[in-house]
C-alpha cells in the first residue's frame, strides 16, 4: 500500500519537475542561441515577465491560448531587434544594458498589469496532451507524455536547435562569429545579420517563456518570475552552451524545485528550511560556474560588440 | 577649449538620452490617459516642492548613492558588479543581528558599530565573487546574479526563522520580520520637523572618500589602471587579482553600508521582507547602476544624480495618487534610462574618436597639447 503511494509520489514529482523546467528551459535554450552569437543578454527576466503579461492579457481577453502564445513571440522578437540594435549597432556594454531591459520590463509588466487588469484574474490554463499509446506506458506515460502542448514543444526543440547549430551553415555561421568575429566577416559573414537573428529568436524564446508560464499558473501578478530568468541565464554556463547541456540544467532545476515543493506539501520540511533550500539551486550553478569556467570555453567573442578594423 | 567642448559633450549626450527615456515616458502617460505636464509637474513638486518632499527625496537617495558610489569603483576597475541587491540584504542582516544581540549599549557606539557590521556584510559578500573571478575566472556578472538569489532566501529564512519577532509568533501572525530593533540604534533626525536622518550625511561623506579613494590614493590608482588596461597594469607590477577582489569588496562595503542605513533609517524600526529582494531594497541595488551611469561613475557627480533619481521615486508616488499612473512606471523609466545612457556611449565614442584621429591629428595646435596633458592629469 504504502509502495503505491511512494510510486504515486515520485511520479507526480517528476511530471510536476518537468512542467516546472520548461520555461527555464525555453528562456535558457534562447539565451544559449544569443550567447553562440558573442551576445549576452541579462534582460531575459524582463523579455519573460512582457511576455508573460502579453499572453495573459490576450487569453484574459479572447479565451485563446494559441492567440496568446502568438503575442508572446511577437513581444520577444520586438525586444530582440531592439536588444540587437543597441548591442549590434550602437555597440552598449552589454551586461548594463540588459539590466536596463530587465528594469523595463518588470515595470512596464507591473504598470499594464495594474492599469489594464487590476486585481488578478484567473485565465483558462492548457489543456493536458495524452500522446496515444505513449502516455498509456505504466510509470513512464504518466511522467512523461501527460503534459501539454508547450511542454512537448520545448523538449523538441533541444534536438532540432542541436541540429541547428552544430549542422547546418546557418549555424556554423553563429558559432563562427561567437568565435571569430573578424574571421568571419573576412570570409563574408555578416556578423550584423547574423547576431540580428540570433538574438531575434532567442528573445522570442524568452517572450514563449515567460507565456508559457503565465498560461500554465493560469494567473498574472506583479514580478511573477522572481528572477527565473536570471536562472535562466545560468543554466547556460551550466550547460556549456549546448541545448543538450541546457536541458540537463532545466531538468535538474525543476524537478529539484518539484521535490522542495512535495516535501513541503506533505509537512516533512517546515517552511523556514524550504528557503534554505531554496537557495541550493543558485549555490549549485556557482559550483557549476567554477567547473564550466575551467573545462569549457565561452564563446570567445561574448560581450564584446564586433566594430570592423576595430 | 577643445577640453571644454569635450567635457560638454560628455555631459550633453546622456542628458539628451535621459531626456529621451523621459519624452517617451511622457507618451506613456499620454497614452495612460493622463496629462503628461500636469503628471512631470506633480512629481517635481512633491519631490523638491517643500521640506517634507526635499527631506523624502533626500533619504529615497541614500540606498542610491551609496551603491552608485560602489558602482563606480567597480567599474572603474572593469568589474561589472550586478550584486548590489544581495549585498544590500547581507549587510543588513548582520547589522541586524548585531543590534538585535548586544541591546542597552549607548548610541554612541551602537550606530557605528552596526553601521560598520552592515559594511563588512556587504563586503564580504562582495569579494565572495571578487575571488571566484580573480581566482577560479567565474564571471563577475553571473556569480552577482546568484549571490543575490542565495542572499534572497537567506534573509526569509532568517527572518521567518531564528530573527522573528517573538511577538509574531505569540499572536500567530507571523509576519517575517524582526522585532522593534533597539532605540539607541534609530538614525538621529538632521533636521528638526523633517524626516532627514544622519544617512544622507553619512552617504554625502562617502561619495567624497570614494572621489579621494579613486584620484588621491595610490590603491584607487590601481584599481583604475586595471580598470583601463589589466595586461598593462600586470606588467607595472601591480597584483591584478587582488586589486579586483578590492573593487567589489569596496562596492559591496558601500551597498551593506546602504542596506544597514535602510533598517535604522527605517520608519518602523525593524528590517521586513516581503520574500523579495526589492521588497527590501526598493530595488535600489539596481537603481544604483542607472544613477552611478547618469554621473559618469564619477563619485561627487553621484550625489546630484542620486538626488534626481531619488526624487523621481517620491514624484511615482505622488503620481500615483495625483493621476492614478501606478509608480511602476518609474521602474519602467529607469530601465529605459540604463538603457539609453549606455546605447549613448557610442556616440560620445565616435566623437572622441574623431578628435583623436591621426589624420585630424595633424591639424591639432599647440595649445590641444597642452590640454592634453591636463587630461592625463585628471
Amino acid at each position: 500500500m504504502s509502495d503505491l503511494i511512494n510510486t504515486t509520489i515520485i511520479i507526480a514529482t517528476v511530471a510536476s519537475g518537468i512542467r516546472l523546467a520548461t520555461p527555464f528551459l525555453l528562456a535558457s535554450l534562447g539565451e544559449s542561441i544569443g550567447q553562440r552569437s558573442g551576445v549576452l543578454n541579462l534582460g531575459v527576466d524582463g523579455v519573460m515577465l512582457l511576455g508573460a503579461f502579453a499572453a495573459y492579457y490576450t487569453v484574459l481577453k479572447t479565451g485563446n491560448l494559441f492567440l496568446g502564445i502568438m503575442i508572446g513571440l511577437i513581444l520577444g522578437a520586438l525586444i530582440g531587434l531592439f536588444y540587437a540594435f543597441i548591442t549590434v549597432n550602437l555597440q552598449a556594454q552589454q551586461g548594463v544594458s540588459g539590466i536596463g531591459i530587465y528594469l523595463f520590463g518588470l515595470g512596464m509588466s507591473d504598470l499594464l498589469f495594474q492599469k489594464l487588469v487590476g486585481t488578478p484574474r484567473p485565465i483558462m490554463p492548457f489543456r493536458i496532451l495524452h500522446i496515444p499509446l505513449l502516455s498509456d506506458i505504466p510509470i513512464i506515460g504518466e511522467m512523461f507524455f501527460d503534459h501539454s502542448l508547450i511542454v512537448y514543444v520545448a523538449f523538441l526543440l533541444v534536438p532540432l536547435l542541436s541540429l541547428i547549430i552544430n549542422r547546418t551553415t546557418y549555424g556554423m555561421n553563429i558559432r563562427a562569429i561567437g568565435e571569430n568575429p573578424e574571421a568571419a566577416d573576412s570570409l563574408g559573414v555578416s556578423v550584423g545579420g547574423i547576431r540580428y537573428s540570433a538574438l531575434i529568436i532567442g528573445n522570442m524564446l524568452a517572450g514563449l517563456a515567460g507565456a508559457a508560464l503565465a498560461i500554465e499558473l493560469g494567473i498574472f501578478q506583479h514580478n511573477l518570475t522572481n528572477a527565473m530568468g536570471f536562472i535562466a541565464i545560468a543554466l547556460v554556463y551550466f550547460g556549456a552552451w549546448r541545448p543538450l547541456g541546457v536541458m540537463a540544467g532545466s531538468l535538474v532545476f525543476g524537478v529539484v524545485a518539484a521535490i522542495v515543493l512535495q516535501c513541503k506539501t506533505l509537512g516533512l520540511i517546515p517552511r523556514s528550511a524550504s528557503d534554505l533550500a531554496a537557495m541550493a539551486p543558485a549555490i549549485i550553478t556557482i559550483l557549476a560556474l567554477v567547473v564550466v569556467a575551467n573545462r569549457f570555453r565561452q564563446p570567445t567573442a561574448l560581450t564584446k560588440p564586433y566594430v570592423r578594423g576595430g | 577649449m577643445n577640453n571644454l567642448k569635450t567635457k560638454m559633450i560628455s555631459w550633453t549626450i546622456p542628458s539628451c538620452a535621459v531626456l529621451a527615456a523621459l519624452i517617451i515616458g511622457a507618451i506613456m502617460l499620454s497614452a495612460l490617459g493622463a496629462n503628461p505636464i500636469k503628471g512631470f509637474g506633480t512629481m517635481f513638486a512633491s519631490a523638491f516642492g517643500n521640506l517634507d518632499g526635499l527631506a523624502s527625496t533626500a533619504v529615497k537617495s541614500i540606498p542610491l548613492l551609496l551603491v552608485g558610489i560602489g558602482i563606480c569603483i567597480a567599474f572603474r576597475a572593469s568589474v561589472i558588479n550586478i550584486g548590489g541587491e544581495g549585498q544590500m540584504v547581507m549587510g543588513a542582516l548582520l547589522a541586524t543581528i548585531m543590534a538585535l544581540a548586544f541591546p542597552g549599549l549607548p548610541a554612541i557606539i551602537f550606530i557605528p558599530l552596526v553601521l560598520l557590521v552592515g559594511l563588512i556584510g556587504g563586503a564580504a559578500w562582495g569579494a565572495i565573487p571578487g575571488a571566484l573571478k580573480a581566482y577560479f575566472n567565474v564571471s563577475e556578472i553571473l556569480s552577482t546574479i546568484m549571490l543575490n538569489i542565495v542572499a534572497v532566501q537567506f534573509m526569509n529564512f532568517m527572518l521567518r526563522g531564528p530573527l522573528i519577532d517573538p511577538g509574531e509568533i505569540e499572536r500567530g501572525t507571523r509576519i517575517p520580520q524582526t522585532a522593534r530593533l533597539p532605540e539607541a540604534t534609530d538614525l538621529p533626525l538632521l533636521l528638526e520637523g523633517a524626516r532627514m536622518h544622519l544617512g544622507f550625511l553619512i552617504a554625502v561623506l562617502a561619495a567624497v572618500a570614494a572621489w579621494i579613494l579613486l584620484w588621491r590614493t595610490s590603491l584607487g590608482f590601481r584599481l583604475r589602471s586595471v580598470g583601463l588596461n589589466p595586461a598593462a597594469a600586470r606588467y607595472a607590477g601591480i597584483p591584478v587579482k587582488r586589486s579586483i577582489i578590492m573593487a567589489l569588496a569596496i562596492s559591496g562595503a558601500m551597498a551593506g553600508l546602504a542596506g544597514a542605513i535602510l533598517v535604522f533609517g527605517s520608519e518602523s524600526h525593524r528590517m521586513v521582507t516581503d520574500g523579495s529582494s526589492t521588497g527590501f531594497t526598493g530595488s535600489a541595488g539596481f537603481n544604483g547602476i542607472v544613477v552611478a551611469l547618469f554621473a559618469g561613475l564619477h563619485p561627487l557627480w553621484s550625489i546630484p544624480s542620486a538626488l534626481l533619481f531619488g526624487g523621481m521615486l517620491v514624484g511615482a508616488n505622488a503620481l500615483q495618487r495625483a493621476v492614478q499612473v501606478p509608480s511602476a512606471l518609474i521602474i519602467a523609466l529607469n530601465g529605459l534610462i540604463v538603457v539609453f545612457v549606455v546605447s549613448s556611449e557610442y556616440f560620445k565614442r565616435r566623437v572622441q574618436t574623431v578628435q583623436t584621429d591621426p589624420k585630424v591629428q595633424k591639424t591639432v595646435s599647440d595649445s590641444d597639447k597642452n590640454q592634453e596633458s591636463d587630461n592625463l592629469k585628471d
